[in-house]
């Protein structure tokens, strides 16, 4: 049997706001995100703004980045992916990974993402948001924190994890 | 048509019990590598160390990057006797907001030493990222997983060990 298993996956066609997986299935142990994104934000970066079941309360962060010169860590949202000023047709990668998100504990991620470009500067972050609910996820939501729109040819995929 | 088994679930363990050490043995060698999964709370602030095959020895060794959420920095150990698999990223007592996720690359060959690579995660204390090495060219049959202060795992903190195939 695989236990990795594809739920859903968005491409976007013409711009979007955000992307949004909505009715999971409650029967994984763990999920796992993969994106490919970049926004429409004027700049060489926006920052993704992940909310479970459209809460956007009881979130904290803990980051740590690299630009290709210094380390820096924050607690600030920071979840960076390529904006409009960074090189044509680069996107941010980024992995989610979200062990027991069905469980009443505190939901704990992980992430790791990467916004290279072959340009100046770049950024390299791992990252962890914490949801400080106990309520089982039932859908996810990216959307552009600084930008209004997801670019096309942006993707993202959901996949359940099995422990059984 | 099925999907490829390439992430096989190999054996969990949700405690029900609060314990300061796990230990998976006889792990099958027909997989090329191994993750282990971890989500947990702890009675004190404590790290994660694994040892490999019971092996209590100075084999092991550690580098480290993390982020407090002030400080970035990194830190190696040498000649230890276990991984530390986290730095900041330490057990919370309140909540269960630690989470990790460990690959051992060919754990089964028996040319090689043994490396490892981990993501650990605590949004109230820091985030890492640390490679591990364990000097032994035996094959891995039981990790044991453990606290660093002898600080209990909370009940409801889940282990899991998958294996993972190649193509």
């Amino acid at each position: 049997m695989a236990n990795m298993i594809p739920i859903s996956t968005v491409t976007v066609g013409s711009s979007v706001a955000s992307i949004s997986f909505t009715g999971i299935p409650q029967i994984y142990t763990d999920l796992l995100v993969k994106l490919s994104l970049r926004s429409d934000r004027t700049a060489d970066v926006d920052s993704i703004t992940m909310t479970f079941n459209g809460s956007s309360t009881g979130i904290t962060w803990r980051t740590l980045m690299g630009d290709g010169s210094t380390a820096t860590s924050g607690t600030a949202q920071r979840f960076w992916v390529n904006s409009t000023t960074y090189t044509a047709n680069t996107f941010g990668n980024a992995e989610v990974y979200i062990p027991n998100y069905t469980s009443a504990n505190y939901k704990s991620t992980s992430i790791d993402v990467v916004t290279e470009n072959n340009a100046t500067g770049a950024y390299a972050e791992i990252l962890t948001q914490l949801w400080s609910n106990t309520a089982a996820i039932t859908s996810i939501t990216f959307a552009p924190q600084f930008g209004s729109n997801w670019l096309q040819y942006s993707t993202a995929t959901l996949y359940g994890i099995r422990k059984y | 048509m099925p999907l490829p088994s390439t992430m096989t679930p190999i054996a969990t363990n949700t405690l029900n019990a609060a314990v300061s050490t796990i230990t998976f043995s006889s792990i099958p060698q027909g997989y090329t590598d191994l993750e282990l999964v971890v989500n947990a709370k702890g009675a004190t602030a404590s790290n994660l160390r694994i040892q490999f095959n019971g092996d209590t020895a100075t084999n092991y060794s550690r580098t480290v990057l993390y982020g407090t959420g002030t400080v970035a920095g990194s830190s190696r150990t040498s000649n230890f006797a276990s991984i530390a698999i986290d730095a900041y990223a330490q057990l919370d007592t309140s909540n269960f907001v630690y989470n990790s996720i460990t690959s051992i690359q060919n754990y089964s060959s028996s040319a090689t030493y043994k490396t490892t690579l981990t993501r650990a995660n605590s949004a109230s204390l820091g985030t890492d990222a640390t490679s591990g090495l364990w000097r032994s060219t035996a094959a891995i049959t039981s990790i044991t997983i453990f606290t660093n202060d002898s600080g209990n795992y909370s009940i409801g903190t889940t282990f899991t060990i998958y294996g993972i195939k190649a193509a």
